[in-house]
């Protein structure tokens, strides 16, 4: 660990590991966002791609590049980076490696919203919109229900599957009120899909990391720190520990509603990411940083393999997220419960 | 370094909410007590009570409904298999009847036997993933060989079921993980399962159209053929479940006591595995997902009857059917001419008692 100090009394340390980690994340994002872009039914060579986004393509390259792909994208990084940094802040909030918004009822809610307007009948702007205000007030709802004389980590956590299992009925009944095609389409929303987003989804969660990131990075993060060593130490420390939390709960399901919003509940990236991050930077602390550059990569990854997997299909990104973070879940339960902590 | 270094959570240390933790209790159930007849006689008295209670839930689920009938002619009904004005009766509120008894005390046991063998107040096959595994199983059967109706579907859900139950007692479950870890798996556990479910559905519509329905959990599709076909396994997982009684109250005390109480720990696991694995597999097979009921009424029943589980066991089965057959009524009265499946009503119903269940008192309070 290094510890840059300057005059004016404000101390920065730095993980050389977590730095690498970091950068390594961003690169390959880069990397194959750049790879990204030159694929589909009009392939381009990587040197295209670069030319084109130096503002030198065929006009044909640029439509495709600017308007068609970047959002995609765009859309990708940014769902994947909110969703990881919630979920770091999430399982550092409830003390829990499982703690993720997925498990929590928020995704549940945000479904909720999103279903009611495909059994009433709406535009997808509505859909997104009704998913962002219910997940959010089903976050609301959650710590609400866990308060009593503030909120402590695992009466979250059974507050929000109580909230997920009640809403999961609600939502499987309402699947079964909209006609067949609606409900295609809804599962399809449910599940996490990246096709057809443009910068009308991509800028929301864009603007909002840009907004709440670094709030939550330097504000929160050595706080957070601290709160991990428990209530009580981290009061004793001078954190203020209610009122952060509510805060960074609020920062973090605002994340996961918008992120919601512009791509459906993409399941597991939120859980799987911190997870990684924290194995990969062996840091302590929640990673907050690396986490989210993970998230933004791991859901490039996924959404290129979800496009490529089965030639001619399409899967939604969701279903290879959730293949991948179910799998990454059964072993992480058996090593945990294998290493007695679980 | 995945485990924050969190305090231990620990909701056990609520009196109210431990369910056989408390060795006292169990060892009631061994020595002889000063009132014991007396206590038997007002059991035996109770339990009649609620069979009794469960007479009129049944009533009242074949006289409710779009068609409604008079509760003086559901007697006659019965009687009168060829009537036409009663065909309502025996095609569909007598068989979504009986679906309902058999799945209730499938539900309501599985949950009493598996809160007693992880001694988890939280321990329900909902919630633990147990229902998921087995709709799974059942959406792999239908997506891709084209299993329909209930004689192949309850193979898929029985494999399911047993898969899930294994996994979540190995993974999560265990004899040292506190409930809300064990909670905190079986939701990791629901939400694999269900999103592979809904990639399934995805992929192929016409699996949609059907399992959107049975997903939910409903007992609307319910033939007496089905009845028919499931009652053997739930029959047998009862059986299962009420023969364990014993020891696994002795395994309460511990497994060191159980065994010098001539109890076999190992055996009575496997037995209780076995049990769960066809209670739920069959109940899931034939009306879809249902949680709560088997957390909730293990809960409101102990609270009658004391933590032995051969009063419990029996009184679950009795009154888990009053539940679900209520729920299914009351979601038949909510939205005439239509209906609200079971599944949704017992999650609206449930989802509160379960907060309140672990979020009363000073649980919370580390």
């Amino acid at each position: 660990m290094i510890v840059l100090r300057t005059p004016g009394d404000i101390s920065l340390r730095l993980h050389p590991r977590a730095l690498a980690v970091g950068l390594t994340c961003a690169l390959l994002t880069l990397a194959v966002g750049v790879l990204a872009l030159g694929s589909g039914d009009y392939p381009m060579s990587a040197a295209d791609v670069l030319r084109t986004l130096a503002g030198d393509g065929t006009p044909a390259e640029e439509f495709i590049v600017h308007e068609l792909r970047l959002p995609r994208l765009a859309t990708a990084i940014a769902v994947g980076a909110a969703l990881a940094l919630a979920g770091a802040v999430f399982q550092t909030l409830v003390r829990n490696p499982l703690g993720s918004p997925d498990l929590l009822g928020f995704t549940q809610g945000a479904a909720t919203g999103a279903l009611v307007v495909v059994v009433v009948g709406g535009t997808s702007t509505m859909l997104s919109g009704a998913a962002a205000v219910s997940g959010f007030a089903t976050g609301l709802l959650v710590y609400v229900i866990a308060w009593r004389r503030g909120v402590h980590g695992y009466r979250l956590v059974l507050a929000g599957i109580g909230v997920a299992a009640i809403l999961t009925g609600i939502n499987g009944w309402l699947l079964t009120r909209a006609p067949l095609m609606d409900a295609a389409r809804a599962v399809l929303w449910l599940t996490g899909s990246l096709d057809g987003r443009g910068w009308i989804h991509a800028l929301p969660v864009l603007i909002a990391l840009a907004l709440l990131g670094p709030v939550v990075l330097a504000g929160a993060g050595p706080a957070l720190r601290l709160m991990e060593m428990g209530d009580d130490s981290a009061n004793a420390l001078g954190v203020p520990v209610e009122r952060l939390r509510l805060a960074l709960l609020g920062a973090a399901v605002l994340l996961v509603s918008l992120a919601s919003a512009a791509a459906g509940p993409v399941n597991f990236v939120a859980l799987t990411a911190p997870h990684l991050a924290r194995r990969l930077t062996r840091a302590p602390g929640p990673n907050l940083l690396p986490s989210a550059l993970l998230g933004a990569l791991l859901l490039v990854v996924a959404d290129e393999i979800a496009q490529r997997a089965v030639p001619g299909h399409q899967l939604p990104v969701g279903v290879v997220t959730g293949l991948i973070g179910g799998g990454y879940l059964i072993w992480l339960l058996a090593a945990e419960r294998r290493a007695g902590r679980l | 370094m995945l485990s924050s270094p969190a305090p231990a959570i620990r909701t056990n240390s609520e009196p109210t909410l431990s369910v056989t933790h408390s060795p006292p209790s169990a060892a009631q159930a061994v020595s002889a007590h000063p009132t014991r007849r007396g206590r038997t006689a007002t059991r035996a008295s109770g339990l009649a009570a609620a069979v009794l209670l469960l007479a009129v839930v049944a009533v009242l689920s074949i006289a409710v409904g779009a068609k409604a009938l008079p509760l003086a002619d559901v007697w006659p009904a019965l009687l009168d298999p060829g009537a036409d004005e009663y065909t309502v009766v025996h095609q569909m509120r007598l068989p979504r009847t009986l679906l309902g008894l058999l799945a209730g005390a499938a539900l309501g046991v599985a949950g009493a036997v598996m809160q007693a063998l992880t001694r988890n107040p939280l321990a329900d096959p909902g919630l633990l993933g147990i229902n998921a595994g087995a709709s799974a199983a059942v959406a792999t059967g239908t997506a891709l060989v084209g299993v329909a109706g209930l004689n192949g579907q309850i193979w898929f859900a029985l494999i399911g079921a047993a898969a899930v139950t294994a996994a979540g007692y190995v993974v999560g479950g265990g004899r040292g993980a506190t409930p809300a870890r064990l909670a905190l798996a079986g939701a990791a556990l629901n939400a694999t399962l269900y999103s592979y479910v809904s990639a399934i559905m995805l992929l192929d519509t016409a699996s949609l159209e059907r399992l959107r329905f049975w997903t939910v959990g409903s007992l609307a599709s319910a033939e007496l053929a089905i009845v028919g076909t499931m009652a053997p396994f739930i029959a047998a997982g009862l059986l299962l479940a009420l023969a364990v009684a014993r020891p696994l109250n002795a395994l309460a005390l511990g497994d060191d006591t159980a065994r010098a109480l001539g109890a076999r720990p190992a055996l009575i696991r496997a037995a209780v595995i076995a049990a769960v694995t066809l209670l739920c597999g069959a109940a899931t097979a034939a009306c879809g997902p249902i949680v709560f009921v088997g957390l909730l009424v293990p809960h409101l029943v102990r609270a009658l009857t004391g933590p032995d589980l051969r009063w419990l066991l029996p009184y679950c089965a009795v009154l888990a059917p009053v539940l679900l057959l209520g729920a299914d009524v009351l979601g038949r009265i909510l939205s005439r001419p239509g209906e609200l499946q079971v599944g949704m009503v017992t999650a609206v119903l449930g989802g509160p008692l379960f907060l309140w269940l672990v979020l009363r008192g000073r649980v919370g309070q580390p």
